[in-house]
């Protein structure tokens, strides 16, 4: 699998948010966004993931040399971002079924009591996700990107809201991200740098 | 198509929790015929300004609930999760069904009230039910479509009512006559061309809509 961006470039009306932005992944690799606030790290992820379309450039997914449709990129993917909200008034359990059924995913209760059980949230997936706090929002946005075993793991600001036991959580699944797939992180933080083999810097 | 009633279930299920949408349009469509009811009286409107005033509680009370299903994802920041997970031709129809069981909601409470209120005599009975019926399909169609533009907007609650106007107005012009015609004429044929108008705004609306969706949806 290879990710490949060619000269991205995103404005909002006259305000350029970057300009010439390339790289090319490939998995067993990570990428890591940075730059200062404001600079364009969470919009570089929303385009970078699909959900909003470049000004200029051209993203290619491929594998075993054959180009992923546009259409099909949500297939590959799994993304984590303060901007993602799953159904307030749903339950966790309801929530996820709902995107694994919308996933095409085979066997996903067993897939759903694993994360559920690893990320920490074992015992209440049958609460209304509104009843959640945040730092467990920000753990079951980990189970929703994890459902399908994405190829290409997009994480913006990884650690937020987390305490100490859940980012070490993250970290694990970080590892075995990068074993065989890719992993894209915006972030600042030096911990979370160890993970980069390349890094996009949006303030150069 | 199964993506599709996915959607349309998890909408209806968040739907049945928070009952915001059905409540809205209820609570409308009761008031104005109520406030209808008591401006003009149950026996001094002739069939023609009832067929009006039937089209036009139907159209404003679903302008206060249509543009929910879309205005929701917005706001609550699932737009972009549901894209993550979802083609955009699923969202569509998804939404599209929600908006048709509201609006079926919908008559299925004002039509009978207004009927009985309104002292409206309805000759041709089945006739009267596939006008509702092909009127909602264009009502529910245009409108998915129109909450989708405006669910990105700043003022969502008054563009949805001016940009659905325009586009509905051929809906609501068959409507009132073919329901004039329904009210007084005893046969289907009378109201022939009406009817393929309904047919024809439907599919037309239904398809293009369809087609451009994903340029509304991803940006």
């Amino acid at each position: 699998m290879k990710f490949i961006a060619e000269s991205l470039s995103k404005n909002f009306s006259e305000f350029k948010i970057f300009t010439d932005i390339s790289f090319k992944i490939s998995s067993g690799q990570c990428l890591a966004i940075t730059g200062r606030n404001g600079s364009g790290k969470t919009t570089l992820i929303r385009v970078l993931s699909h959900l909003i379309q470049p000004s200029a450039g051209k993203i290619s997914l491929l594998e075993n040399a054959s180009i992923i449709r546009r259409e099909d990129f949500y297939k590959y993917i799994g993304l984590v971002g303060p901007y993602l909200e799953l159904y307030q008034d749903l339950t966790a359990q309801e929530n996820l079924e709902f995107f694994a059924r919308m996933k095409d995913l085979n066997n996903y209760e067993n897939r759903i009591a694993y994360l559920m059980e690893r990320i920490g949230l074992k015992g209440r997936e049958n609460d209304l996700v509104k009843t959640y706090s945040s730092g467990m929002k920000q753990r079951l946005k980990y189970v929703f990107a994890l459902l399908s075993e994405p190829e290409i793991l997009f994480v913006d600001e990884p650690r937020s809201n987390l305490d100490e036991q859940g980012i070490q959580t993250i970290y694990e699944i970080f590892e075995e991200q990068k074993k065989s797939n890719l992993l894209i992180l915006a972030t600042n933080d030096s911990d979370d740098l160890q993970f980069a083999d390349m890094r996009v810097d949006l303030n150069a | 198509m199964l993506k599709a009633w996915l959607i349309f279930k998890k909408d209806l299920q968040q739907e049945f929790r928070t009952r915001y949408a059905i409540n809205a349009i209820l609570l409308f469509s009761v008031v104005t015929l109520t406030a209808v009811s008591f401006a003009i009286g149950a026996f001094s409107a002739d069939s023609d300004i009832l067929s009006a005033l039937l089209w036009i509680i139907l159209f404003f009370s679903s302008m206060s609930g249509l543009s929910h299903i879309f205005v929701r994802e917005e706001e609550t920041h699932t737009s972009d999760t549901l894209k993550l997970v979802s083609p955009a031709t699923s969202v569509f129809i998804g939404k599209l069904f929600f908006n048709l069981f509201l609006l079926f909601a919908l008559e299925i409470i004002t039509v009978p009230l207004f009927i009985a209120v309104m002292n409206l005599e309805v000759i041709n009975p089945s006739l009267f039910i596939l006008v509702i019926f092909l009127g909602s399909l264009g009502l529910a169609a245009g409108g998915t479509m129109v909450a989708a533009i405006i669910s990105k907007a700043g003022a969502k609650g008054a563009l949805f009512t001016i940009l659905s106007f325009p586009i509905l107005l051929p809906v609501l012009i068959s409507g009132i006559s073919a329901t004039k015609k329904a009210v007084t004429e005893p046969l289907i044929s009378p109201a022939a061309s009406e009817l393929q108008a309904l047919i024809a705004y439907a599919v037309v609306i239904t398809t293009a809509s369809i087609l451009l969706f994903d340029f509304v949806w991803n940006e």
